[in-house]
């Protein structure tokens, strides 16, 4: 009955999404307010529809009612509770509901933030929303159903793949969604610019914290899916420019660049145009992520073609909203007034050269995806397009960037001083070097480019405190003066900073592992060792092992130092769940201060020894603990009043917040 | 989604590559004895993509198949093939699929020109604007609406 309920309510939904696309939005062009404000109702009341069909499916996994087609695929009455909650995104048609639901919350956020807002942008963008939304809706209902029946129902479900049965589907896929369903409500922003022809520094403002928000999430489903990723397909690598990896990436290069160039538009109303076209693109690429990866079209052209109700559809989703968006810019695009001048050497410089490498990045990444479909589409001839391409294009591409960042706060707006902020720099600088020349000597002197990569990150975090120290006047003013522009600086400057710090963390991880990881791989008898780093790994014994839906072989080893020192036990296993009778690797993981020990295991050979590989990762937790603080940078700027408030400040109080804001230019 | 779905894919492969006992990639017996040339063959390795999997390379893969190609490619480099024959040789065999690296040809053009045109031409567009723009004369604000912006500026600021 709950699952009827569920259907209806979803069905429901798509109607009133028609219902908000349409009325707002005419209401708009006609100047009438009522109509106007059918915007808010409808994606609210749309938000607690979907909540209510998610709701139905969540309760069918939890109970485990194999009587729907949806839950006897992807469930098993013996699965634990958490993966039973998580089953319910861990497959194409619930993860598609998913990603609606998350739409539709983001719409019910601006029906419910975005008072302040004229009511004309307030209903075009609620109706730009609400055609995403129908569009999604009638994909779910005609193609991708969650809720159909299956009579009779089975007494067992065929379990969720063993690959997924992980705390990670409980974090990664919700937060990528909430990044790449979050760009849309940039989208819709400027959708609605265009629409009303009229955009201006007020505009910038009212997109960023959404620009901000949807970033901040899609760092963290990245970060939280490289993670995934390393520790559970057992070979340890942590980036496999997949394609499907590409995907999620390519809005967050999209995503990064808006951020910086919503930025100028903001504090100098320039560069218009290009952050509209921006906002267009990210979403898009949002979009095109989700046509590659639910369509099948990346395992091959013809897989496309085996099952192509489901990719022919979203493909039509995805002419409609580039395809219509691109056309209205091009369109409108010239009645958007040109902005305020500036000099090539700026702050707004800085951030346009950003702007520049970042899309070119973005360009590579995407053609390098699509070459192989391209290639196969229009000559028929296989190719493939693997990290080694990716390694030697977007490298040198970001590096130079990752160079220029610690200079772009240090610039004054509209007219910057390079000599004045190199010489600010020149303290982070010497110190960076000194990291690169200490990693080159203590770590690996076999190794430059690593030791550079070191360094890099290092220069990042220094320039990045740097810019913090100047702003509050540390070593000019008085050390209480200092102190107090510290904590009045604006909640931005910290952001920046953080963000900044935070990728220049990831490179010191990225650059160390790649450079400097050791791997030993052997056959160990019980009681053998093997030596690595400095560590003594001792095999001691295999034993069998059984959990609520697999068992296991964990073999135990005894980790030590050369020195003698004991660290205590290692625990790697192979699992096999019983419903698919499918295999999976459970690496042993110690992680040491920064760094960790990875040991995976392999097959028996053939005299009863077990193969091991055992991998040093130096430093390697930093790749992600430097995308927590990019997201930890995020949520300060978001926190920061000018944001909270959305609009155009009041005149009334000329207080803290003021005095605050003179701070921050120094 | 990222993952997510590439765990999907690591299952078809599981499927495809696994079914046969799930082994760790690279062997222990296949490791050669000189180390220069068990480097080489493992940065080669990084390079060919195993042919049964999804976007693996064959230094990655537990396939069957990946095992054969990793062990062809360290018979010739035993046989003293430079890393260029030892590519043709396996290009021959099976076709430009296998690397993961395309080559440079007509027909890749675009893609590894891509990069380099679009920084450029991005740079040039860049160029000739800050170069125009000094010369479309003073701003195109008034002294009034400067001083207006300021005050909203400093709001915002």
């Amino acid at each position: 009955m709950s699952i009827e309920l569920g259907h209806f309510a979803l069905v429901l939904a798509f109607a009133l999404a028609l219902v908000q696309m349409c009325v707002p939005i005419i209401g708009g062009q006609l100047k009438n307010e009522t109509l106007m404000r059918v915007g808010e109702p409808t994606a609210m009341a749309g938000f607690a529809l979907i909540s209510l069909s998610f709701a139905a499916l969540l309760s069918a996994y939890v109970l485990s009612d194999f009587s729907v087609l949806n839950v006897w695929e992807n469930s098993h009455s013996a699965k634990p509770l958490l993966y039973k909650i998580t089953g319910t995104w861990g497959n194409h048609e619930g993860s598609m509901l998913l990603w609606v639901l998350i739409l539709a919350f983001f719409g019910a956020l601006v029906a419910l933030f975005g008072r302040n807002l004229p009511l004309t942008l307030r209903a075009n963008v609620l109706g730009v929303q609400g055609a995403i939304g129908s569009a999604f809706l009638l994909f779910i209902l005609m193609t991708s159903n969650p809720f159909t029946r299956l009579d009779p129902a089975p007494m067992q479900g065929r379990d969720l793949n063993p690959i997924l049965q992980d705390v990670g589907l409980a974090v990664h896929p919700p937060l990528l969604y909430l990044g790449y369903v979050g760009f849309s409500v940039s989208f819709s922003f400027a959708i609605a610019a265009l629409i009303e022809g009229r955009i201006d520094a007020a505009w910038a403002r009212w997109v960023r914290p959404w620009t901000l928000a949807a970033w901040m999430f899609l760092t963290g489903g990245i970060a939280m899916g490289s993670y995934w990723a390393y520790y559970e397909l057992g070979w340890g690598g942590f980036w496999f420019w997949d394609p499907v990896e590409n995907a999620s990436l390519l809005p967050w290069l999209g995503g990064t660049a808006l951020l910086h160039s919503a930025l100028v538009m903001e504090k100098r109303s320039a560069l218009k145009i290009w952050t509209v076209l921006l906002a267009i693109l990210t979403f898009s690429l949002s979009l095109l992520g989700t046509f590659l990866v639910r369509s099948g079209v990346l395992t091959s052209v013809h897989a496309f073609a085996t099952d192509p109700a489901r990719g022919v559809f979203i493909l039509g989703i995805l002419m409609l909203f580039i395809g219509g968006s691109l056309a209205l810019f091009a369109w409108r695009a010239g009645s958007l007034t040109a902005g305020g001048l500036f000099q090539p050497i700026s702050r707004e410089g800085a951030l346009v050269l950003n702007n520049l490498i970042l899309t070119t990045a973005t360009a590579t990444v995407l053609i390098g995806t699509l070459y192989p479909l391209l290639i196969e589409a229009l000559l028929g001839e296989k190719i493939s397009v693997g990290p080694p391409f990716f390694n030697l294009t977007f490298g040198p591409l970001m590096l130079p960037l990752l160079a220029i960042v610690p200079f772009g706060p240090l610039l004054a707006w509209k007219r910057g001083d390079l000599w004045a902020a190199s010489q600010r720099l020149f303290f982070a600088f010497g110190a960076a070097l000194l990291v690169a020349m200490l990693a080159y000597v203590v770590i690996d002197p076999s190794s430059v480019l690593g030791a550079a990569g070191i360094g890099l990150g290092a220069w990042l975090v220094l320039g990045a405190a740097t810019d913090i120290v100047l702003k509050s006047g540390f070593g000019k003013a008085t050390g209480a003066v200092a102190w107090r522009r510290l904590i009045g600086l604006p909640r931005s400057v910290f952001g920046t900073a953080l963000a900044h710090a935070g990728l220049g963390l990831t490179m010191i991880g990225i650059a160390a592992v790649s450079t400097q990881q050791e791997e030993r791989i052997v056959a160990l008898q019980p009681g053998e060792t093997v030596e690595i780093h400095g560590f003594v790994l001792r095999f001691e014994s295999l034993r069998p092992f059984t959990g609520p839906n697999y068992t296991e072989d964990q073999a135990h080893f005894v980790l030590n130092r050369v020195t003698g020192k004991p660290l205590g036990a290692v625990v790697s296993a192979k699992r096999l769940y019983q419903a698919r009778q499918m295999p999976t690797t459970e690496a042993g993981i110690r992680t040491l201060g920064l760094s960790q020990l990875y040991v995976s295991l392999g097959d028996r050979t053939p005299n009863g020894a077990l193969v091991v590989r055992v991998w040093w990762k130096p430093f390697v937790t930093l790749i992600w603990l430097g995308a927590l603080v990019m997201m930890a940078g995020g949520a300060v700027s978001l926190l920061d009043r000018r944001l909270r408030v959305g609009a155009p400040m009041p005149r009334a109080k000329p207080g803290k917040a003021k005095v605050a804001g003179e701070g921050a230019r120094g | 989604m990222n993952i997510f779905a590439r765990k999907f894919a690591a299952m078809a492969l599981l499927a495809v590559c696994l079914l046969p006992p799930p082994a760790a990639a690279v062997q222990p017996d296949e490791v050669l004895q000189d180390p220069k040339l068990e480097e080489r063959a493992r940065s080669l390795s990084a390079e060919l993509r195993c042919m049964v999997c999804q976007n693996q390379s064959i230094d990655d893969s537990d396939a069957e198949l990946a095992r054969d190609l990793r062990v062809l490619v360290r018979d010739r480099l035993k046989a003293g093939d430079s890393d260029e024959q030892v590519l043709d040789y396996v290009v021959a065999r099976y076709g430009e699929f296998v690397l993961l690296k395309p080559r440079f040809s007509i027909r890749n053009a675009l893609l590894w020109g891509a990069p380099v045109v679009l920084l450029l031409i991005g740079g040039m567009v860049l160029l000739v604007a800050s170069r125009r723009r000094p010369g479309r004369g003073p701003a195109a604000l008034s002294g009034e609406e400067e001083a207006r912006l300021k005050t909203i500026l400093r709001d915002g600021d």
